[in-house]
């Protein structure tokens, strides 16, 4: 059975690829140890480098000159919304000096040794892949450049790439790209030293406004193709039964009903994995039929026993309760400045509050699919991951096939926000495909069972003390934090939260406060808890942000003004100063904590509001900040509460400053859909359990916004990062700052103070 | 034995009649631009044109659709409000993932084509029953602006 394909549009490359490059003495990846030695600062690898399988910049990997004048640019980042496959391609293409219009872009599979890294997550491809892209183009220009030269027998040094072609000014004399095809496949590609960088100045595409998606007229006409949308002949629809509660395995089935359902073929069950299960699916029972609509009826179909649990008793109240009590005492020690105990006790005026924030799910619009073909003992994937290297290797582990036999294509993700980056889903469809060779069979997730067996946002706790003098000075800050741990899906008994987590607006708060502790009291983890978009950011930026517009209140002073006394003069603090060893993977010395940039886009976005404007009765403004993914980001929401408790939105003011913009029209709808997301978890997000089970199902009890609550303005303000400034990332800082925001806003209308998400039906 | 015209064409289905036309569509004819978002009419993704009217085919059956004109986003792009939505959809850069988008289109197609010059208002209503997840909300409106102009213009 030959694949069809009729309706794959988002060109893999093919298995091949690698002959294209012989010759050329290209190593392909460069390969770097996946573990670093934390205490060995000076091995240490920071950005691209520092992750596995580093960054790779040959061009015979990336591009390829076709005979008929296009090139293809091959993408090795997911696509999920952020532009990705545009922007990556925009910058080799500038290099190349290319055509964009000629340009076409491929999808890699996942292949860490061929491609390097390929987690697209942590807000880091355009800032891990910016440079390495760079000179990929320019090197690929380089060949072109080398080729012509060739040709015409003159030096290279005489010739000059321009807009498709390659010119020789002294002759001429021109050729397209196209015609270089051949020869320049045959060149080798140049040395270091003899690549030339374009000048910023000479860009046509990086930094330039302008509205490109090299997707956008497929993904508006049904062609594009996510997930579920590759169709094989006599290809087979799975949906699986999963335990109801995260620790539960299937006791006993009878699969007698679901055999006779009409179009059901075979019930198969599915191994789960004890915690810590990382990536491993849930277990279950697999009902495989010949249409998607078969299989749900067929599971419905289904009794199944399922066991007891440890997570049976898992339960939000308690939880909640837990979690608090937990705050109000000492835990483990994260940071310590100063001697914040004596500073309390001796302080003139003190104020606390806890914030609370649940569990949400990621609910990207497209649940998740994978298809999935053994044959010919290869397995061929195809499947909407954010990480399709890390999901080639754990389906090769589970399926007991060579990396060599088992390819991961990408297709688009109908969103990822990082659910995406688990490919449960994809061993699910692996495993299936095992037990029938030569057939697809795509294994789809139904709503429920996405809202239900989530790698859900962590549920939090945050403490906040402080203390001030007479003088109405900050003297003190206390912060516990009190969340399960994302280490609980990786290692038993994690009680306390990783470095990368603390690092998210905990310890590295960068107040100008003399005596600060931050502590991380321990909880244990009942579900499978994961990393969603900008983590612990959210509540983190909820609760210090909110925490800062209450001590505002409290002084009687402008909140914009309270925030920049407590940031302090302008510095740049390193992250490692604030015990921030992680500091989102970037080299502390080029990325440090800047307070002059969170102090410019507070600025920039209290201007562009209109801070301090009178506004109409029931109207308020809410202003927030937040430092996350090495980015500067700041929200002025401003909104109107009417009676009765409808919550309108009128105007939203964000300022970015994400260091050099690449595709300014991408940063800003990134951060307009911040803005939304941010909106929505702050009115309605929640996941709750009872009995050890997820409380909600689908879009009725698990509203995320719709267009009415959208802001009726957004505007995006991009800051100027000034000189000397390294790339921050994207897809993520801009939701932080939304949520407080927004609370401070209806704080600022009503008098109504938030510190527990949702906002719901407190307004009411 | 379900017959169905979809976009322009006649086709027969052997399916059940309870089977929803989405899964029909996707599954058993192999039109995969309509996506799956959530089963119960909650999301939009889904949406289709049954007779001009749109409709959430996770939650129709086939059986409503035997012997009726159906367009799905396949055929949108043949009709000039459908034409020009696409268009202004580009233009403006709605898009991010992209999921959500082709029911998106399909709503907003089948607002201008019963009111030609929507107000935010009218926008708001007709089109909040499709989710984005990625929060392309305001570029929708921009883009359902942009193409009813371009449309009073033709």
């Amino acid at each position: 059975m030959k694949p069809s394909y009729r309706n794959f549009n988002l060109t893999n490359q093919t298995l091949d690829r690698r002959d294209f490059i012989k010759g050329v003495g290209a190593t392909g990846a460069l390969i770097l140890a996946a573990n670093w030695t934390w205490a060995q600062e000076e091995e240490r690898k920071y950005g691209g480098e520092g992750m596995p399988g580093g960054t790779v910049e040959d061009p015979k990997v990336f591009v390829r000159i076709n005979e008929d004048g296009t090139v293809a640019i091959t993408c090795a980042r997911s696509e999920m919304g952020q532009g990705i496959r545009t922007s990556l391609a925009l910058v080799v293409a500038d290099e190349l000096e290319a055509d964009w219009d000629l340009c076409r872009v491929e999808q890699a599979f996942g292949d860490q040794d061929l491609y390097g890294n390929q987690d697209t997550d942590g807000s880091r491809s355009m800032r891990h892949w910016f440079m390495p892209m760079r000179r990929c183009g320019a090197a690929a220009r380089a060949i072109l450049e080398q080729a012509a030269a060739d040709q015409w027998k003159v030096a290279v040094s005489e010739v000059r790439a321009s807009r498709h072609k390659v010119v020789h000014q002294k002759s001429g004399r021109e050729i397209g790209y196209g015609e270089l095809a051949e020869s320049a496949a045959k060149t080798p590609v140049p040395s270091d030293e003899a690549i030339k960088l374009k000048s910023p100045e000479d860009f046509r595409y990086i930094g330039q406004e302008q509205t490109l998606n090299i997707d956008g007229m497929d993904m508006i006409s049904g062609r594009a193709t996510y997930g579920a949308d590759l169709r094989f002949d006599d290809m087979h629809f799975a949906v699986v039964a999963r335990p109801p509660v995260f620790g539960s395995v299937v006791e006993s089935f009878d699969s007698s009903e679901a055999l006779k359902v009409n179009g059901v073929v075979k019930v198969i069950e599915i191994e789960g994995k004890k915690a810590p299960s990382e990536f491993h699916p849930l277990g279950g029972i697999a009902v495989v039929a010949t249409n998607t609509w078969a299989a749900i009826k067929g599971r419905e179909a289904l009794k199944i026993q399922w066991s007891a649990s440890e997570n049976d008793g898992y339960d939000s109240t308690t939880y909640r309760q837990a979690m608090e009590k937990a705050a109000q005492n000492p835990g483990k020690l994260i940071r310590n400045v100063g001697d914040v105990d004596q500073a309390l006790a001796q302080a003139e005026s003190k104020f606390s509050a806890t914030y609370y924030m649940p569990h949400i799910a990621h609910a990207p619009m497209e649940p998740p699919a994978a298809i999935a073909l053994f044959k010919d003992g290869f397995l061929e994937i195809w499947a909407p991951s954010q990480a399709p290297q890390v999901t080639r290797q754990r389906v090769a582990e589970r399926v007991g096939l060579p990396l060599e036999k088992t390819r991961v294509n990408v297709t688009l993700l109908g969103g990822g926000f990082g659910r995406k980056s688990k490919p449960d889903f994809v061993i699910e469809a692996a495993e299936l495909a095992q037990q029938f060779p030569g057939r697809a069979i795509q294994v789809q997730w139904t709503r429920e069972d996405d809202i239900h067996h989530d790698y859900l946002h962590t549920v939090s706790a945050e403490r906040l003390e402080a203390g001030f003098d007479a003088e109405g000075n900050a003297t003190s800050w206390l912060h516990r934090s009190v969340a399960p741990t994302i280490l609980g899906i990786f290692a038993p008994d994690q009680v306390h939260q990783a470095g990368f987590e603390l690092g998210m607006g905990f310890n590295n708060a960068p107040f100008d406060i003399p005596n600060m502790r931050m502590e991380n009291p321990g909880i244990p983890v009942h579900v499978r808890v994961g990393w969603f978009r900008s983590v612990s950011n959210i509540p983190r930026a909820f609760a210090v942000q909110s925490f800062i517009s209450e001590l505002a209140d409290e002084a009687g002073e402008d909140h914009k003004e309270f925030y920049l006394k407590l940031l302090g003069k302008n510095r740049q603090i390193d992250p490692r100063e604030m015990t921030d060893d992680w500091n989102h993977g970037e080299n502390p010395k080029l990325y440090p904590v800047d307070t002059g940039r969170l102090r410019k886009v507070v600025d920039t976005a209290t201007r562009e509001a209109g801070w301090g404007k009178k506004l109409p009765k029931g109207r308020g403004m809410g202003l927030a900040a937040h430092y996350s993914f090495v980015t500067y980001v700041a929200a002025v929401l401003e909104v109107e509460v009417l009676d009765g408790g409808t919550l309108i939105i009128h105007n939203a003011n964000m300022a970015v400053d994400c260091g050099p913009q690449i595709n300014p029209d991408r940063i800003r709808s990134q951060m307009e859909g911040s803005c939304v997301m941010g909106i929505g978890l702050a009115t309605t997000g929640e996941i709750s359990f009872a009995g050890g089970k997820a409380q909600q199902s689908n879009f009725h009890d698990y509203q995320v916004p719709r267009i009415p609550l959208a802001p009726k303005k957004i505007a995006i303000h991009l800051v100027d990062p000034g000189k000397g400034v390294e790339l921050g990332g994207v897809g993520e800082p801009g939701v932080p700052p939304v949520a407080p925001a927004l609370c401070n806003a209806i704080f600022a209308a009503t008098g109504k103070r938030i510190r527990e998400l949702p906002i719901r039906d407190q307004l009411g | 034995m379900h017959s169905i015209t979809l976009n322009g064409q006649v086709y027969e289905l052997d399916v059940p009649d309870d089977m929803p036309l989405l899964w029909a569509i996707r599954d058993v004819l192999g039109f995969t631009g309509t996506k799956f978002g959530c089963g119960i009419s909650q999301c939009g993704a889904c949406t289709m044109h049954l007779e001009g009217m749109p409709i959430r085919s996770c939650s129709t059956p086939v059986s409503a659709a035997t012997g009726k004109n159906v367009t799905t986003i396949e055929g949108i792009g043949d009709d000039p409000v459908g034409r020009q939505v696409q268009k202004a959809w580009v233009d403006v850069g709605v898009a991010q993932c992209g999921y959500c988008q082709c029911g998106q289109v399909m709503s907003a197609t089948a607002l201008l084509q019963r009111i030609p010059k929507p107000d935010d208002e009218a926008i708001e209503g007709f089109m909040s029953g499709n989710i984005c997840r990625c929060g392309t909300y305001n570029r929708i409106k921009t883009a359902i602006h942009q193409a009813a102009s371009k449309l009073e213009e033709e």
